[in-house]
């Protein structure tokens, strides 16, 4: 740890020589001395504050070597690294919830005609969409080109039959803990699909499978994992980020206060 | 000469001088303690496999906002105690002796403790690289917090800056610590506030404890 500081000591120290010291009294701690420690606080600041003002240009470019590196690492150390790449795990829960391709059930009710559960292997048995997108979260990271397999959510609303007072949906969690929302407007998308495969393989627990919400367009938070019920409401009710200030209508590249590109 | 590993927090020995006062022990306490929660709640955040461990993304980020935010309160209230500040001036000084002490260094790669102050060159730039990471970790940090003060490039920016300042801040914590597990006798000072004068003459050889502002009461006070 020191060797790094003394280099850039060492640097200082060459161009502002100390005074012969040999005969150091016993009260050296008299001495003045430069104020480096200050000088370095300082030059932190300074740093980050260019850091910060670069740091978004820096970190493309560091993204794309890391990408290229992390390709080639089979230790996978490299994903560790900030921008690393590849998917992080929130969870809003304090575990994962287990569920089987055997006790899967998804339920369909509220503002319905036919109320439903499903299974996996009916969801599965079902007309099948597979959609190859970027995932973007809202804290930044991307995941380029992933395939999502699984059933429209408008196939489903509409095997359901949707009232006319039902205007959104209120979509839960088998973790218990997290919610999502979405307009019926939204809903109705040939993007948004109930998903049960993730570049065509079943969906991990640990990426919300067996069944997940896949919403295209928009930030992955909408994207709930573990998905048990949808329920189809008469106005909006906000989901678990939603209740911290994310935006409801989470578009990618138009909410959030952000701009990244459009994935759909 | 060396001490045995553990000699507890009792009375001090009449050989024993002072290092530290109870506030600038506090203050190092109640510092590291925040640091730590910051640390290991942002590596639980941070890898994915600790994240799928503990889940409760919502309650680690409220634990970490906090601890950061808080972490720059102990030495501000450490200011109002005259030892704290006797000691942050020596730590911001460079005297010629800690270029040399880190020119021996360079050139031998072992830790020369000649000349050594109460506070060799190492630890003073310790002290300077933790104090200018805490001031840019809290900047950067509320611009994270609070999404709507900052411009996109410049949350962007800062999710660079605190990144990778947070993985060489735990470097050099980890640094920090293999050294005091190499020294039982600093411990000890840093846990009672005292240390025997023979690893004082060795350690630090240019620190006269007698300047302490209260070095007379090393023999005549309980510490704990």
């Amino acid at each position: 740890m020191e060797a790094i500081g003394a280099v850039i000591i060492d640097m200082k120290g060459s161009t502002t020589p100390g005074p012969a010291d040999e005969g150091v009294d016993r009260h050296v701690g008299e001495e003045r001395g430069t104020p480096v420690g200050r000088r370095v606080v300082l030059g932190m600041l300074g740093l980050g504050a260019v850091g910060v003002a670069t740091g978004a240009t820096i970190q493309n470019g560091l993204d794309n070597l890391l990408a290229s590196v992390s390709s080639k690492d089979p230790t996978g150390v490299t994903g560790l690294l900030p921008g690393g790449g590849g998917f992080q795990f929130y969870n809003a829960a304090s575990f994962i919830p287990h569920r089987t391709a055997e006790t899967y059930r998804l339920t369909i009710d509220g503002l319905v005609d036919r109320p439903a559960t499903y299974t996996l292997a009916e969801l599965r048995a079902m007309p099948r969409t597979r959609l190859m997108r970027d995932v973007q979260c809202v804290t930044g990271w991307r995941v380029p080109r992933t395939a999502w397999t699984g059933v429209a959510l408008s196939h489903l609303l509409e095997l359901a039959g949707v009232k006319q007072e039902g205007k959104a949906l209120h979509l839960t969690c088998y973790d218990g803990v997290y919610t999502e929302s979405l307009t019926l407007e939204q809903a109705r998308r040939p993007d948004i699909l109930v998903a049960y495969d993730m570049n065509d393989q079943p969906v991990t627990e640990a990426h919300g499978g067996p069944v997940r919400l896949y919403v295209a367009p928009m930030y992955f938070y909408k994207s709930a994992k573990w998905l048990a019920g949808i329920t189809v409401t008469d106005s909006v009710q906000r989901g678990y980020w939603e209740e911290y200030g994310y935006d409801i209508d989470a578009w990618v590249g138009r909410s959030n206060g952000r701009e990244d590109a459009p994935t759909a | 000469m060396p001490r045995p590993l553990d000699r507890g927090a009792g009375v001090p020995l009449a050989t024993d001088v002072r290092r530290f006062t109870d506030a600038e022990r506090w203050v190092h306490r109640t510092t590291s303690t925040l640091m730590m929660t910051c640390i290991i709640t942002a590596l639980f955040l941070y890898v994915p496999a600790l994240a799928e461990m503990v889940g409760r993304r919502r309650l680690l980020v409220v634990l970490h906002e906090w601890c950061g935010i808080l972490l720059p309160a102990p030495l501000a209230v450490g200011l109002f105690f005259r030892a704290v500040r006797a000691d942050l001036s020596r730590l911001n000084r460079f005297t010629s002796a800690d270029r040399r002490w880190l020119r021996g260094l360079l050139r031998r790669g072992a830790c020369q403790t000649l000349r050594a102050g109460k506070f060799n060159a190492g630890q003073k730039l310790y002290a300077a690289f933790t104090g200018g990471a805490i001031l840019v970790m809290l900047g950067t940090g509320i611009v994270l917090w609070f999404p709507d003060i900052a411009p996109l490039t410049a949350r962007t920016g800062s999710t660079f800056v605190h990144d990778w300042l947070a993985l060489l801040i735990g470097v050099l914590v980890l640094g920090h610590i293999w050294m005091a597990l190499k020294d039982p006798e600093a411990r000890h000072g840093m846990r009672t506030g005292f240390v025997s004068r023979a690893w004082a003459r060795r350690e630090h050889p240019q620190w006269d404890p007698q300047t302490e502002p209260d070095a007379r009461s090393a023999s005549s006070r309980r510490v704990n």
